[in-house]
């Protein structure tokens, strides 16, 4: 069994952050483990632009940004491996993994972190009713194919779900020649950026169905024929009379992200309301000196925001490791309430913490005119009002820790409505 | 009178720009920057792939070396799609010079070696 300081698991752009930032606080015995045969993770099939804008304050392209770290990875001496498969964790954080040079292999680290990112819901995971045929893609694997290799996976598309991917997925494709017929979306508003309507939609005249989706799916011969599409009430059931057929020989799906936890359900947590693991201030699961991050803790908006937060998992990492992280003194629960679909942290060793405390979340729909309120049990720290608040951004609220007063064990966020 | 919703910031104000380009709905003065903009010299940034000649890719990501006339975009996609370049290839080495007869360069987004 060969020993590590630190094992991270996944050189996506949150993997390599958080190396290069314990390496930068001076633990220099790091491992990186990665599936594919390439650092950088998603972000080199993410070529549109508009990455960066935190981090290096210019407007970069998806493997332009990525290649940053992973130049300073190389350059650093960080070990990573490549083609291998992490099949197994512990909670005496024994990390199992095999590639085709080493074989198997077992890992014994002092802490780890996992930043394994997301993966998108599919046709399964929806439930899309109708035929079964080859055609239906996830935008992401659409992504892959015509971004890394070329393909162009059908010239008349359909997307169901107005996610940003699905967005960039309707904009990328009619550059290459594909008329893409419209994007549906269950809810009345869209998942996506608004920037990205303007520029991935109205900017080639594509159509967004909002509170639509896809009734049927028909397929012919085993591959995608058309696809039915209706519009719903407030209940999500079918609108009478709404139908549209569109003559397809694509449907793309953009309907969601979730956290990559296989790793997770290995050791038993628990999940939180991101479908990720519960952490503390410094990015800790519930197992001591194991750290997750980036989309595999809770799906970001911006891969800047994926950094930062890698960086704090390992800042949280280098602590443990120097026995300054025991999860001691006042502890805090801190609780998505009224009008707020998540928190992260979900809980926080103030004592412990750094001078300000970050709260990350998300509200459950769109709002305008409210105040968002920070509360320690029954007295408001912090209220914010906001002119305007979607699910689709995530706010970051940081607070000096001295503003708590170790009064109460629990911390609340809420939408007070004007 | 034309209609435009801001992409500045996530409020997405409704604006309204009349013949002589005064602004109406914004919220604030970068609204009005943007809608002004976007009426008299609308530009895009192009991202793309070429196809590549290299044992460890088939395709090289690109970009614009800067904003190009949004008319422009489909003329300068076709002229991506007839390029064929070689491996090496740097970030920001110059694939296409004066895309679809303007002053703006194609170039490298990815290292391909």
């Amino acid at each position: 069994m060969i020993n590590k300081d630190l094992v991270i698991i996944g050189g996506g752009s949150g993997g390599m952050s958080a190396a290069l930032e314990a390496y930068a606080l001076g633990v220099k015995d790091i491992l990186i483990l990665e599936k594919n045969d390439y650092l950088g993770g998603i972000l080199n099939q993410c070529i549109h632009n508009g990455f960066g804008l935190q981090e290096f304050k210019e407007e970069l392209t998806g493997p332009e940004f990525m290649s940053r770290f992973s130049k300073a990875v190389k350059e650093k001496g960080i070990e990573y491996r490549l083609k291998s498969n992490v099949y197994d964790i512990s909670k005496d954080k024994v990390v199992s993994y095999s590639n085709e040079v080493e074989g198997f292999v077992k890992v014994k680290a002092k802490a780890i972190i996992l930043t394994t990112g997301c993966y998108e819901r599919n046709a399964g995971a929806i439930q899309i009713p109708g035929d079964r045929p080859s055609g239906v893609y996830t935008a992401g694997q659409a992504q892959l194919y015509l971004n890394c290799y070329g393909y162009l996976v059908g010239k008349r598309v359909f997307i169901l779900g107005s996610g940003d991917i699905g967005l960039i997925m309707a904009r990328r494709m009619t550059l290459e020649g594909a008329k893409v017929l419209g994007v549906a979306e269950l809810m009345p508003y869209s998942a996506g950026l608004n920037r990205n309507i303007v520029q991935c939609l109205k900017d080639f005249d594509i159509p967004l169905y909002l509170s639509h989706t896809v009734k049927q799916v028909i397929g012919k011969d085993g591959h995608i024929e058309k696809v039915v599409i209706a519009k719903v009430d407030e209940k999500f059931n079918f609108i009478e009379g709404t139908d549209m057929v569109f003559d397809v020989d694509a449907l793309l799906l953009s309907v969601g992200l979730v956290p990559n936890v296989d790793l997770i359900s290995k050791l038993g947590l628990h999940f939180s309301r991101t479908r990720g693991a519960i952490v503390n201030q410094d990015m800790e699961t519930e197992v001591e000196g194991i750290f997750s991050a980036g989309n595999a803790l809770h799906v970001h908006d911006l891969v800047d925001y994926v950094v930062s937060e890698a960086r704090e998992a390992a800042k949280g990492a280098v602590k443990y490791l120097n026995g300054e992280l025991k999860n001691e003194g006042h502890v805090y629960d801190v609780e998505a309430s009224n009008g707020i679909g998540y928190v992260v942290p979900q809980k926080i060793y103030v004592d412990e913490a750094e001078d300000n405390l970050i709260f990350k979340f998300r509200v459950r729909k769109p709002y305008k005119m409210i105040n968002l309120v920070i509360k320690e049990g029954d007295e408001v720290i912090r209220k914010i009002p906001k002119l305007a608040i979607i699910p689709s951004e995530m706010e970051i609220v940081k607070i000096a820790k001295d503003k708590f007063k170790k009064s109460s064990n629990k911390i609340t966020i809420s939408v007070e409505e004007k | 009178m034309t209609e435009l919703t801001c992409i500045i910031c996530p409020r997405g104000c409704h604006l309204t720009v009349d013949e002589n380009l005064n602004v109406t709905g914004n919220s604030c003065p970068r609204g009005e920057a943007y809608a002004k903009a976007e009426l008299t010299h609308p530009t895009r940034t192009l991202t793309s792939t070429i196809k590549v000649i290299s044992s460890n890719a088939t395709r090289v990501p690109c970009k614009t070396s800067e904003p190009l006339d949004k008319d422009k975009i489909f003329k300068a996609m076709k002229e991506i799609n007839e390029v064929v370049v070689k491996a090496p290839i740097r970030i920001g080495d110059v694939l296409i010079k004066g895309v679809a007869g303007s002053n703006v360069n194609i170039i490298a987004t990815k290292d391909i070696d």
